[in-house]
């Protein structure tokens, strides 16, 4: 269970405004939910997941993980208990190491490393199952480069990675935003797939109204750093892409409103 | 012959710094000046165990450790305190070189009379030598190849070892992509400052057997050594092509050992000494550049 209490990041460019990125956010995801996150650019939800990943650092409010509070949790401390998978693959594999020897990173997340050998033959059985699985040939590409693979197979290994020991939070930031839309579609079925078998609770941030339709039984919407949709259950299932891409038009229009508002106000007063 | 001979054994000698440079360079990406020091440090606290009279096996160790603890202290400059990478050598090495002088307590130190670790080497590897037929003349400068061989083959098979159990293995994700080692659980801080002990405990381990092979030590035989690493790495990058940890391991020796050739015949041929350490860094200023104008580079990186 993932719970943030009125979770609160303020930036400010040097001389400029204070900016809060993400403004007294709450919620609670129970154990086992799937939760879709989307938002307009700068609604604070990257921040937002940010200061659940342990990159961010909250200025005020908590976080709490499966019984921990982990406000105060270094990014790597916080590993033990959460699995990410990032927007570029690049960032969540080491390209140099073979496939194998990034799957023997993974199984060693919230472990002590130790000094036994990396790439064991029962490592390897392990790997070529779960990846054959999930990705029928991947299993014959273990001792390849991980830099050899495509953007889309990099990331079914980096959902292999983040899930090898069942994490209490699977965190998916944007994670097929860098793919062409087949691939998007393969990493989408297997992120699905995963968590389901694995009966996950996981907070994935999108950019695609047509995920966040069809993907979860939760939908978090963003929007100047607040909530500004919060819909689970029945409601969510009846979701469409239309009713998401309205609210979105909506929220856009609210906001050349504010901003005209404000010049306004600014032009009369300054 | 003898001079061919001590080419290569003090090519492979030198080879340890292109090994350290491997670690610090190849596997995190740091360019790490504290080489430079660290090198001499070495040398320093080899020699003055040595005069003191230790065994010359711990002597060696001991500047190893030394050197350990120079890598580990640029390493926390960089992770702890968020030094650049650079600076934090170039703070590190400056700082030795006073630590270096009062060490010793002079600017150079003669070690004859001294037993050293070539010495012992020589005497147990002398009958093989013989018994592979060299000339009598050549015989004592074979066995100290010989020495050195051994113990370059051990370092690179505890250095290949190392970087495949699990432990070497988060160390090199860490280097290679610190965001993917972190989000693992990784505390990549102390990874580098690992690393870097690693890296400096084998440069300083080239100083104390240079310094034990040459029979003295000067405070200035640093200079240059991180730019001698390089060249070594990326020579032996050439050697070897893409390949995986073990033969980038021996390439990287290989590199040191084809380097060393060359600056034997370019001094042979006629080339003043002076000029040494404008060629090597013309040497890698050649192999940073060219890649640039003999590789076509895909022209555009797209994710697929």
């Amino acid at each position: 269970m993932l719970t943030l209490n009125s979770a609160t990041v303020a930036f400010s460019a040097p001389g400029g405004p204070l900016v809060r990125a993400v403004d007294g956010v709450s919620f609670t995801l129970p154990a086992g939910t799937f939760a879709v996150m989307i938002g307009t650019n700068g609604s604070g939800k990257s921040t937002l997941q940010g200061s659940v990943a342990g990159t961010v650092r909250l200025d005020s409010g908590s976080v709490q993980l499966a019984g921990h509070d982990i406000t105060r949790w270094s990014e790597h401390a916080r590993a033990r208990l959460v699995g990410r998978v990032f927007q570029d693959p690049r960032a969540g594999t080491a390209a140099s190491l073979s496939v194998l020897e990034n799957l023997a990173v993974a199984a060693c997340r919230g472990r002590p490393a130790g000094l036994g050998w990396a790439t064991s033959a029962s490592l390897r059985s392990l790997a070529a199952e779960r990846l054959g699985s999930i990705a029928p040939g991947l299993e014959d590409r273990l001792d390849q480069q991980i830099g050899s693979l495509s953007g889309g197979q990099r990331q079914i290994v980096a959902l292999v990675m983040a899930t090898w020991h069942r994490p209490e939070l699977l965190l998916l930031d944007e994670h097929t935003a860098a793919l062409d839309p087949a691939a998007a579609d393969r990493v989408v079925q297997a992120t699905a797939r995963l968590i389901r078998e694995q009966n996950l609770t996981a907070l994935m941030v999108t950019h695609s109204l047509k995920q966040a339709a069809s993907l979860g039984d939760r939908l978090l919407l963003m929007h100047r750093g607040r909530l500004a949709l919060d819909v689970a259950g029945a409601a969510k299932r009846r979701l469409s892409a239309d009713d998401l891409a309205s609210r979105f038009d909506r929220l856009r229009a609210s906001d050349q409103l504010d901003d005209t508002a404000a010049r306004t106000l600014t032009e009369l007063y300054v | 012959m003898i001079t061919l001979l001590s080419t290569w054994t003090f090519g492979l000698a030198l080879g340890f710094v292109a090994l350290g440079v491997f670690v610090s360079y190849r596997l995190f990406s740091f360019p790490d000046i504290t080489t430079d020091g660290s090198f001499t440090l070495g040398a320093v606290v080899a020699t003055v165990l040595l005069v003191a009279g230790v065994d010359p096996l711990l002597a060696t160790l001991g500047g190893m450790a030394a050197g350990a603890v120079a890598g580990s202290c640029t390493g926390m400059l960089h992770a702890l305190l968020g030094i650049e990478p650079l600076l934090s050598g170039i703070l590190l090495t400056t700082a030795l070189a006073s630590i270096n002088l009062v060490v010793l307590g002079r600017s150079n130190v003669p070690l004859s009379g001294v037993p050293t670790l070539f010495d012992r080497g020589e005497k147990l590897l002398l009958p093989l030598a013989r018994g592979l037929g060299f000339a009598e003349t050549d015989a004592g400068e074979a066995a100290r190849l010989g020495c050195m061989l051994l113990l370059a083959a051990l370092a690179v098979l505890l250095l290949y070892i190392f970087f495949r159990t699990r432990l070497g293995t988060a160390m090199r994700a860490g280097g290679d992509t610190p965001s993917m080692a972190r989000a693992l659980g990784r505390n990549t801080g102390l990874l580098t400052i690992a690393g870097l002990a690693i890296a400096n405990s084998l440069t300083a381990l080239s100083g104390a057997l240079v310094a034990q092979y040459q029979g003295f030590v000067d405070v200035q035989m640093g200079i240059g050594m991180v730019v001698w690493g390089m060249a070594s790495v990326f020579l032996g990058a050439a050697l070897v092509g893409p390949v995986r940890l073990g033969g980038a391991l021996i390439g990287t020796l290989a590199g040191s050992v084809t380097f060393r050739l060359l600056v034997a015949a370019a001094l042979r041929a006629g080339l003043h000494p002076d000029w040494l350490k404008f060629t090597t860094a013309a040497v890698v200023l050649a192999a940073l550049v060219a890649p640039r104008f003999l590789v076509r580079r895909p022209q555009s990186q797209s994710i697929r």
